[in-house]
Formats: structure tokens, sequence, C-alpha cells
């Protein structure tokens, strides 16, 4: 481990402006994927830490027919809130579902975009190939124990998951990302945000160096329309998931209207399945119906022998999603 | 709020010293001020620099919830919390509980309930329960063992912690 500067900041302008005239600089926030990938691990470096966690970009408020969040705002704070309750509950549920009380008290919604990936050939600086910590060198989980890794949006070059719950309902609901930069601010759509891995593992999101976000404001769900975050995992509590499905529609005499899919554990970024929502919208819910809606949700995955199972599980877990969410 | 101090070594070369932060807290009620590396976890500094050797480090990695203290009130994991960052703050760890034969009705139940084997885990069992408690997450065993979740005890003591929890929350004492 290097050594770092600590820095506290008392305003956004001053944070933005610190890390992002020092290419050595990164924001501390809940720390919970920070300080463990830079100080026990090894994997990631910074010359600077500032810390942001004061910054006024903490609270929930409600703009119109959306609730914004201030990134600062922690994952048991937005999952106890009375808005989120009733008019978010898959948002609910999945931030309930991911990490344990102590982690959620810590970590913050911003950081929870930001997360770095689960996987244990990038966690590991020992292991020499893995192009999204050292690019170009390859990928060791195309060719070694797989199991926790994507099916979606992967490709030869990597097969890291996005593990977050909460970006699951988020990329269901059309979430946007404001954010701070030195050029300016600007709103990014979450399904624009994360960039598929392509030739370039290392790139994850839109943001350039420096660029803070500043809040997240989710469109609140028809009052009529039912929810459900279905996660799958190998343990009952505290575990990944192996694959999730949040899922909202709104159910008009009988016949479904708009219908809001996205997929978890299965994409190296957080999966919006829209062909599902093209077949759904005006179907009558049946069992042969979310099947042929999980079918045009799984299209041409990448499997290595570890996550082959992956494919016919999220099938499975979007029907089940449906099953619940229309009963 | 950070001093860097240029040291020079023996072959003249001016070599940056680790950087270290000034930091006041207050631990169990009491005022602390200490000046510690920036890289220094609080679990360390509570350990090492207060002496107060009761909170644990288990995986060291924010996976199995030994090194659990309240922050503010809330419980957090101070394996992953950089000392720095708590300035200004209040820090509760179990020997702010209770100790010798004053102990917390949570420490007195964990003994009744035998809720422990080799008892590692168990600062930061009491300490997630304290705040499982006050968070209001304590009406079912089925609760309990959900908000618990992220304490792992691998003697397997359970059952016994989830009895001597439900014993604390619900007097009554009944095994819902």
């Amino acid at each position: 481990m290097r050594v770092f500067e600590y820095i506290r900041v008392d305003s956004v302008d001053a944070a933005v402006g610190m890390v992002g005239s020092d290419p050595g600089a990164q924001y501390l926030a809940g720390g919970t994927t920070q300080i463990d990938l830079m100080l026990k691990d090894g994997v990631i470096e910074a010359s600077r830490l500032v810390d942001i966690t004061r910054l006024p970009l903490r609270g929930i408020t409600r703009q119109g027919d959306s609730v914004v969040v201030g990134a600062l705002t922690t994952m048991e704070e937005l999952a106890a809130h009375l808005l989120v309750r009733e008019r978010l509950p898959f948002i609910r549920d999945a931030l309930l579902a991911g990490a344990s009380p102590q982690l959620r008290n810590m970590a913050t919604i911003g950081g929870n975009l930001l997360q770095r990936t689960r996987c244990r050939y990038f966690r590991d600086p020992a292991v020499p190939a893995c192009n999204k910590r050292l690019p170009g060198t390859g990928c060791a989980a195309i060719s070694g124990v797989a199991r926790m890794h994507a099916i979606l949006g992967a490709s030869d070059h990597c097969i890291a998951l996005h593990a977050s719950d909460l970006c699951v309902p988020l990329t269901a609901l059309d979430a946007l990302v404001r954010t701070q930069g030195t050029g300016g601010e600007r709103s990014v759509p979450l399904t624009e945000f994360f960039m598929l891995p392509s030739d370039r593992p290392d790139v994850e999101n839109v943001l350039t160096h420096g660029e803070l976000i500043t809040a997240v404001e989710i469109p609140l769900l028809p009052a009529s329309s039912r929810s459900t975050y279905l996660k799958v995992r190998d343990r009952s509590s505290y575990e990944f998931a192996l694959t999730s499905a949040a899922v909202s529609l709104v159910l008009d005499h009988g016949r479904i209207s708009q219908p809001r899919i996205a997929l978890g554990g299965v994409g190296t970024v957080p999966w919006r399945a829209r062909g599902a929502e093209q077949v759904l919208t005006g179907g009558t819910p049946s069992r042969h119906l979310f099947r042929e809606a999980a079918e045009a949700s799984i299209i041409n995955p990448f499997t290595v022998p570890g996550t082959a199972f992956k494919v016919e599980l999220a099938k499975r877990t979007i029907v089940r999603a449906l099953e619940e969410a229309s009963t | 709020m950070t001093t860097v101090e240029p040291t020079t070594k023996g072959s003249g070369v001016a070599l940056t010293a680790s950087p270290r932060v000034n930091l006041t807290m207050r631990v169990n009620d009491h005022r602390v001020e200490l000046n510690v590396a920036t890289y220094q976890t609080l679990v360390r500094v509570l350990r090492e620099e207060l002496e107060l050797t009761g909170t644990k480090i288990g995986c060291d990695q924010g996976a199995c919830g030994a090194c659990t203290v309240l922050l503010d009130g809330r419980r957090v994991l101070s394996c992953l919390t950089l000392a720095a960052q708590c300035d200004g703050r209040e820090v509760t760890t179990i020997e702010g509980l209770g100790s010798g034969n004053s102990l917390h009705l949570l420490q007195k139940a964990f003994i009744e309930r035998d809720a422990l084997q080799c008892g590692y885990c168990t600062p930061g069992q009491i300490m997630s329960a304290v705040a499982l408690i006050s968070e209001g997450r304590a009406g079912t065993d089925a609760d309990i063992r959900e908000f618990m979740s992220g304490n792992i005890c691998r003697c397997g003591a359970y059952p016994n912690i989830v009895a001597a929890i439900r014993d604390v929350a619900r007097p009554a004492g009944d095994s819902r």
C-alpha cells in the first residue's frame, strides 16, 4: 500500500476541484469497497483520499413524480424512507437484500452504483491476468473457476459481474444519475451510465476523473403498480445474487401495462430486459406468457462451464418474479 | 488536517513521511485526542492506541462482523472505517456497555444462554444486537436471524445467540 493523504472538504465545489485537478486523488465516502480494495487487497491506489461524507449531499426529497436521493444517503436510510416503502417497495426489498446492516449503515447510494466487481481474479493482485485491473493481460476467470460471474454483456475480455442489488430496480425504473464535474453538472440515465466491457473492461462507467455523483433521481411507480424484487442466492441472507429480477407492472382489466424488468446476477452491467417488456405489454398474465418473456430476456448468453446454470436459473427467476408481481 | 512531514534519510534524498491526521473523538463517553497515520482503521486505533481490545479483528475485510462498533449510535464495521473519518464522532465499543460485575443486559443474556463457544465473535455479536434492538428489528426470531446475518459465528452458536437476544428484546419469551 502506498501512503496517502486524507483530506476533508466542506463544499462540493472544493471536492470536485481537488479531485478533478489531481490524477492521484479519489473520493472517499462509505469506503466499503474502497478501503477494502485499497488497504486490504492492494488492488487500487490513491495518493490522496478526499473524504466527502460530510458534504450536504444526504437526504431524500420528492420532486414531482420523482424522489431525489442525495448521493451520500446510506442504504439503510433510503430503505427506511416512507416514500420508498409506499411507492418504491422493490427498491426497499433490493436494499435490504444486499450486504449486512453494518455495511448498509456505511455504504452510500452513490457508492453503490460505483461498487467494484466481486470477481475473485480482479480482487487478487497475485493473479496476473485481469483486463479490468491490468488492461491487456487477459481474463483469468474465463479459463478458471467461475460461478459468481456474468453471462450477459460479457466477452472474451471480461466476465466480471456488476453485483449491485439496488441498481436492478433502479435500472428498471429509468433512474437518472446527477453528477458534477470540473466541466459542470449533467444528468445521465442509469441505462446509459455503465459501459459494457467490450475491449476495455477497465472503463466501467461514463464518469470522467473527478466527476462526482451528487444525486440519483428515481421516478415513482404509479400508485396502482405491483412490484417485486426476487433474489436467488446460495445463502438465505448476506450473500450476493446468483440471479435476481426486479419487476413492476400495472394490471389494467386483467391486461399487463407498463411492464418494467431488469436483471441482476447475470450482467456485466445491471441488465434491462426490454425484450421481456415487449412480450408482456398488453398480455394476460399466464405462466406461458411469463416464460416467453423470460426467453426474450436472455439472448446470446456468454457462458463458461461454471456459469452455464445461470441461463435457466435466470429465466425461472423472471417467471417467478412475474408470478409474484401479478398475483 | 493533514500534515506531511518531509524527512531526510542518510542518502540525502528527501522522502515523504507517512501522512498523519489529528483527530478528536468520544470513545465510550471519554474524549480522546490522537495523531494517527491516515491508513489506520478505527479497529486498529481502538485496539492498539486506546488498548480497547474487546473489539476483535476477524476477517479484517468487512465480511465477518467481529469488529462491529457503534458510530454515532449506528452499527458499523470498524475494520473498513478509517480512524480519520471518526473525527468529531462518538464511538461505543463493548467496553462501553459494561464490564466486571456491571454488565449490560445483553452481556448477561449471552452468559445465561451460553451464546458462545470460543467467544471471539461475541463482542461484535453483542454490539450488533444492541443496535438490532434499538432499530426495532427483534420482533421475531426470523427477524433476529436476518438482521444479525452480518455477524458470523464459526462455532455455530446461532440458536443460543438468537435466544439471548430474544430474552432481552422480548422478555415475555415467546419464540415466534
